[in-house]
């Protein structure tokens, strides 16, 4: 359960501090295209297990959060706020606001009760890094197998891959391109290096 | 390098598969009927056919489900790829390759059905 106090996998990171410390002063160029990284800090995780045959399941489902859950492969659904991204065909990874994983798994549990279906409070275990700018795309093709051409993936898309042989959760959130990449918290460091120096030459910049 | 169409996924790299062997090896019913050495041909004996062969893959960095494939060990084309507990698609029988040192896929289920000392 992420705990407001706690630190994050990745606080006090920003593309100028690197780990190495190799010097990572901002290339010119950050504000005409290149890449913006930034930290979304101890977003709450939930995995859900159900019957996604079971349309009383997938009910239940709407009525906690209020939208339905995405039964195509590999696609997500929601909002910003509370977004449920598809791992499986019958395993949703739900991501809440900071703090709100809580009183969604509760919802979640009352709505559920008596089904054959499961909600896991797996907040840390996982962080999320979101990579925008017009050269997002280009710096994940770096070290993804995945083919993100617009005309394959796009936005409300999700993929379970590599990135740099760290196992990720990647969604495109919308067509600027901004991709959200769930990391496990012990590869975070590492990914967010990888990352810095593969966004190096397009200009990167801290993100909010 | 190939690329498995997952089930789920679609087509994904090879390096976010785990390879689980040959398909369709069912468990005997009644293992403590079997001699030692029927149970040891269960567990370790494998067509290793030279031509298509259907095995299970695991798609570990992904969506992390079990599935079959169909595999040519020769040229490695992927004749087929389907879900667990599926029956394999008909028209993508395991063929003879003509190799008279290439046997046949065993019948799997069926243990004790090569001599003691084994024939290959």
């Amino acid at each position: 359960m992420a705990d407001p106090s706690a630190l994050s996998p990745l606080a006090g990171r920003s593309p100028s501090s690197r780990a190495d410390g190799a010097a990572g002063a901002l290339p010119p160029g950050v504000g005409q295209g290149g890449v913006v990284m930034a930290e979304r800090a101890l977003v709450g995780k939930l995995v859900l297990r159900g019957d996604a045959d079971d349309a009383g399941f997938r009910d239940a489902v709407r009525g906690a959060l209020g939208f339905d859950l995405p039964l195509a492969a590999n696609t997500a659904s929601g909002a910003e706020s509370t977004t449920a991204l598809w791992l499986g065909p019958n395993e949703w990874l739900v991501a809440t606001a900071p703090g709100a994983e809580t009183a969604a798994a509760v919802s979640l549990k009352v709505a559920l009760s008596g089904r054959h279906a499961s909600v896991t409070d797996v907040s840390d275990s996982r962080t999320v890094i979101r990579l925008s700018g017009a050269n997002a795309r280009d710096v994940l093709a770096k070290g993804c197998p995945i083919d993100l051409h617009p005309r394959v993936f796009g936005p409300g898309r999700v993929a379970q891959s590599l990135v740099a042989r760290a196992g990720v959760i990647l969604h495109q959130v919308d067509e600027s391109p901004t991709f959200d990449l769930y990391v496990v918290a012990s590869f975070a460091g590492y990914l967010w290096d990888w990352l810095v120096d593969a966004a190096a030459e397009f200009g990167v910049a801290a993100g909010r | 390098m190939l690329l498995i169409d997952c089930p789920w996924c679609g087509p994904r790299d090879e390096n976010e598969f785990q390879y689980g062997g040959e398909a369709h090896i069912a468990r005997p019913k009644d293992p403590a009927l079997l001699s030692d050495a029927q149970w040891a041909d269960y567990l370790f004996m494998r067509g290793n056919p030279k031509g298509r062969h259907r095995e299970r893959w695991m798609h570990r960095s992904g969506c992390r489900r079990w599935f079959n494939v169909e595999r040519d060990t020769v040229s490695h084309a992927i004749t087929a790829v389907y879900r667990m507990g599926e029956a394999p698609p008909a028209t993508a029988k395991p063929a003879a390759t003509g190799d008279a040192t290439s046997a046949e896929p065993r019948s799997s289920g069926d243990p004790g059905q090569w001599p003691a000392g084994g024939a290959e």
